[in-house]
């Protein structure tokens, strides 16, 4: 054998790489084509310009290894303008007849319960109660709200994705509505803060009207300002 | 089983060893036995304040390598019989203490004594964090001054997180707060920190205050603990510190400004 031309000097016909694609699937629960057929075109109606042409896999899960008919399936997919591209959880007793039909075979989901509807809903993450006093050098981060009973030290730092209260005096630094959320607010009993913070904007304690100092105070964003009023 | 209480405060100066000295020997007087043992390896301090650095033979970090055992190392106070100190080395440095060497020793000492000092260096670094890890009780030691209640405040964050009962998730080391140096002519001039700020600051139970006073000078340096000086305030008012800890209850003394002559004559 001939060592391979040096990769140089060999023109590139092609590549292979591996990526990861969004596709919809299509979880039929009915092998009825007839009922099928009229329940997927009443929910291509709501969002015709998304669904034309649209590839879509086939999730034959949920129904009976035997009940759906895969020929009169693909037909009415076509037919409303999708294209079909695989069959998932086909089952070993009918891959030929999927492959025999030009389509591609997936294996079975692991995570039914989830797989059944397409759109995830992100749990709202509650929020995160902290009723020790957060001392120097503490860091707290909360996915949602934080709510702090007691006092916020200097040298503290306390980081929310949500809103931020702080029943004690605020000290430390207060940095709420990360992940860019303009609308999160920061509301304490007592500002005597190093720094606060919305969305990344931020302002330091001696930016701060020495007036507001140690009252209460809630804190939110109005474009690019922040704006601190009293409570 | 013994019950070990730490003495810490992050900044150094603040009075420590003198506290460990003064509350160890106060435990003592009451007729515990008490070990006092000093973690500050490197820069060993407590067997000066407590008189006993001229019979220093083995030290903590001899007994953690196996190279003597605890009844060799401990020393015997003379002036108290239930009293031990257990000396650092002054050659080696905080990487010789190991959180296994500690945990043995101090298990050996909970099986003598009654209550166990452990005289936490200044910092956070390894030699403070072993000499709190296994405590039961924190002592937190403060200056009335802002960088001191700060670093006060750090500490307080680690005793609930890097302890052994933090991460057994057992119940929380008991927090104590002793102010010491204070100066109540100095608060009411504003050049100090009250008590009152203090405890706002860090939000623990007040054990003791002790008052700044020549005597703990004059006692460090001749190898006296404070508390052993009936006439001296601080003496006192370790003494009534001790006396809180064990459950009595005392009000506060030396807290506020001494009235001159005239005043206390004509009343204000």
């Amino acid at each position: 054998m001939s060592s391979p031309p040096s990769a140089a000097t060999r023109p590139l016909i092609c590549e292979l790489k591996g990526s990861g694609f969004t596709f919809t699937v299509l979880k039929i629960f009915d092998a009825d084509i007839a009922r099928l057929g009229a329940e997927v075109a009443r929910r291509i109606d709501q969002a015709p310009e998304f669904f034309r042409g649209a590839s879509v896999i086939v999730d034959v899960q949920a129904v009976a290894k035997d009940a759906w008919h895969l020929p009169e399936l693909i037909t009415m997919l076509r037919d409303l303008e999708l294209v079909p591209i695989a069959i998932r959880g086909a089952g070993s007793a009918r891959e030929d007849e999927v492959r025999a039909m030009g389509l591609g075979i997936l294996g079975e989901s692991r995570a039914p319960a989830i797989e059944a509807k397409p759109e995830v809903v992100e749990k709202p993450a509650t929020a995160r109660l902290v009723t020790e006093p957060v001392r120097s050098g503490q860091q707290i981060y909360a996915k949602g709200d934080l709510i702090v009973v007691g006092a916020v030290s200097h040298g503290a730092e306390l980081l929310a994705e949500g809103n931020i209260h702080v029943y004690g005096p605020l000290r430390g630094r207060a940095l709420a509505g990360l992940r860019d959320n303009r609308s999160a607010r920061i509301f304490c009993r007592s500002l005597e803060a190093e720094l606060i913070s919305i969305a990344g904007y931020y302002r330091l304690a001696e930016d701060l009207e020495p007036a507001q100092r140690g009252h209460p105070v809630q804190i939110h964003l109005d474009g690019e300002n922040l704006h601190v009023l009293p409570l | 089983m013994a019950r070990i209480i730490v003495v810490t405060s992050g900044k150094g100066g603040v009075g420590k060893t003198t506290t460990s000295a003064a509350f160890g020997t106060g435990l003592a007087l009451r007729g515990f036995k008490t070990a006092v043992v000093d973690f500050d390896v490197g820069l060993r301090n407590l067997d000066l304040i407590m008189g006993v650095e001229r019979r220093v033979v083995y030290d903590f970090v001899n007994v953690i390598h196996g190279e003597a055992t605890l009844g060799q190392a401990l020393i015997r106070d003379k002036r108290l019989p239930n009293l031990s100190i257990l000396a650092a080395s002054q050659t080696r440095d905080k990487d010789a203490l190991t959180q296994d060497g500690v945990g043995r020793v101090l298990e050996e000492l909970s099986r003598e004594f009654d209550y166990i000092i452990c005289d936490s260096p200044a910092g956070i670094e390894k030699g403070a964090h072993l000499a709190m890890y296994f405590a039961d009780d924190a002592i937190v030691v403060t200056n009335p001054e802002v960088s001191s209640v700060r670093d006060s405040d750090r500490v307080l964050g680690l005793l609930a997180s890097k302890t052994r009962r933090a991460e057994r998730q057992e119940a929380k080391v008991n927090e104590h707060l002793i102010i010491t140096r204070y100066a109540p002519k100095r608060v009411s001039k504003g050049e100090m920190l009250s008590l009152q700020d203090v405890q706002e600051i860090l939000s623990i139970p007040l054990l003791g205050v002790i008052p700044e006073s020549p005597s703990v000078l004059q006692c460090s340096n001749a190898g006296t603990p404070v508390i052993l000086e009936d006439k001296s305030e601080a003496g006192q008012a370790y003494g009534d510190t001790v006396a809180r800890y064990l459950g009595e209850s005392r009000s506060l003394r030396f807290v506020e400004e001494e009235k001159g002559f005239l005043r206390r004559l004509f009343g204000g």
